[in-house]
């Protein structure tokens, strides 16, 4: 079967969004939730504008009307031994 | 604006985990049911909390209701007919000092009483149940142990709930603001929101911080203060350990679920309460310095992001349920106080039990607002986050 890859973090295909805005799912935060889109390394920056224009495609709603997740740092992976040595424990 | 039923017999404000888990239980009980979320589902407390569910509480009433909730979320993935990702690796509480021992020592006897299997482990076999821990980093001298808490997914959970309640008839409405609640004769009559207008004898206030605003609105006052709290994910990995670890005083904890993230939050240092919802750097590095003494190989780890939720504390950290003295069908759902996600099985039952058959179990009376004139409240002390 032919599956476009939305999102590579966690493997999730186009087919799968359109699946979950059928089922109901119609807020970008929902698909988050549901797909765990945008929860991976790349932090949304190679899926979500493509599940923004999925989302315009199946409910009309223009792209940029389309509010996108809340961004949350660190923006990059940043590794625990790093953020621990920023401050010498008092 | 869209269409909502306009006459219903409850209204739940709130599109969390309690609310959704209650509008299920009461539509399957065959009520017309409208549940009025603000934003989206789960959009609150519920998506923004750390996912454990635990049974070793230091109050009976709390440890009693989490028991009964358990029961109810190992067969809740069969019932809703979707996986909620329930996962019973249990709960690992450090304990620091022989004044933290004394009241294990009490917790567990009290716990042990209600049936639940909890032990006391010596510091060597901390790393029995979690390999990657260190006593010595941790400065433990022993832990309390139950191998059936766990955690679940909280997303799913409540869409599951959600899915459930509309199959059974029950009206979802999302970005879905209420503007006031109307009484009449001390009773309540309607809420109004920006959709329209619902006509109603019962009102559920699920709305988790914001349950403090709806009060306000029938003039009921709810002794609630909004709590930031920050938690962490981290990058997947291969499955490390099954049960989640915690510390009162280090106010750590953190789990690895199931698609190999560890998740995990501490208090902030110097945060007072408020509103304010920005993550802060602060966090992030308490977080990774204690979370690296707990466990040193956690140092190569990616963090990949952090976010802010918030609790709804009470003065006893025990939730409000239960219908107000003040106004006829105004019913509270709010105060989780951090637990909310954990003891919902229960909550929705209790109140379906109070709705449906207007029935007020002990648990639910000792619950009431009302508690808060009397002088002596029992302060919930295993509060972790």
């Amino acid at each position: 079967m032919k599956r476009s890859i939305v999102c590579r973090c966690e493997d999730i295909s186009e087919e799968d969004v359109i699946q979950a805005i059928d089922e109901g799912y119609t807020d970008i935060e929902e698909l988050r939730k549901k797909l765990r889109i945008g929860m991976g390394p790349c932090q949304g920056r190679v899926c979500i504008q493509l599940v923004a224009r999925i989302l315009e495609r199946k409910t009309g709603k223009k792209v940029a009307k389309i509010q996108l997740p809340t961004v949350r740092p660190p923006l990059v992976p940043v590794s625990l031994g790093t953020l621990a040595s920023e401050n010498d424990e008092k | 604006m869209r269409t909502m039923k306009s006459k219903v017999d409850v209204v739940i404000i709130g599109g969390g985990v309690n609310g959704c888990s209650l509008a299920y239980r009461l539509a399957k009980k065959g009520l017309d049911v409208v549940v009025v979320e603000k934003r989206y589902l789960s959009s609150g407390a519920t998506g923004a909390c750390g996912a454990g569910i635990r049974q070793q509480w230091s109050t009976r009433e709390n440890a009693q209701l989490a028991i009964q909730s358990v029961k109810i979320f190992e067969r809740l993935s069969k019932e809703l007919g979707q996986d909620i990702e329930f996962r019973q690796g249990g709960y690992l509480i450090a304990i620091h000092d022989e004044k933290e021992m004394k009241q294990a020592e009490k917790n567990v006897a009290m716990q042990r009483s209600l049936g639940l299997k909890v032990e006391i482990l010596k510091p060597e076999e901390i790393t029995r149940i979690v390999p990657i821990l260190d006593v010595k980093g941790m400065r433990a001298i022993g832990a309390t142990f139950c191998p059936t808490d766990g955690h679940a997914n909280p997303f799913r959970t409540t869409f599951a709930y959600a899915d459930a309640a509309r199959k059974h008839g029950a009206e979802i409405n999302t970005h879905t603001t209420v503007i006031n609640v109307k009484t009449a004769k001390k009773a309540i009559r309607a809420v109004v929101t920006d959709q329209g207008t619902i006509q109603t004898d019962v009102v559920v206030n699920a709305a988790g911080i914001d349950s403090k605003t709806i009060a306000e609105m029938v003039k009921v006052k709810l002794p609630l203060s909004p709590f930031r709290k920050e938690i962490m994910a981290t990058e997947r990995l291969q499955p490390l350990f099954e049960a989640m670890v915690i510390s009162f005083k280090d106010g750590i904890y953190f789990s690895q679920q199931k698609e190999g993230q560890i998740v995990g939050g501490i208090p902030i240092p110097e945060e007072k309460g408020g509103y304010k919802t920005m993550p802060t750097f602060a966090f992030l590095s308490h977080m990774a310095q204690t979370l690296t003494r707990y466990g040193p190989v956690l140092k190569h780890v990616n963090v990949l992001r952090h976010w802010t939720g918030f609790y709804d504390v009470t003065p006893d950290a025990r939730p409000i349920l239960g219908e107000v003295r003040e106004v006829k069908g105004f019913i509270q759902c709010s105060g989780f106080s951090g637990h909310g996600f954990m003891i919902s099985p229960m909550v929705s039952f209790l109140l379906t039990e109070l709705i449906v058959e207007q029935k007020t179990s002990e648990d639910l009376q000792s619950l009431n607002l009302d508690r808060f004139k009397g002088k002596n409240i029992e302060k919930e002390l295993s509060v972790v986050g």
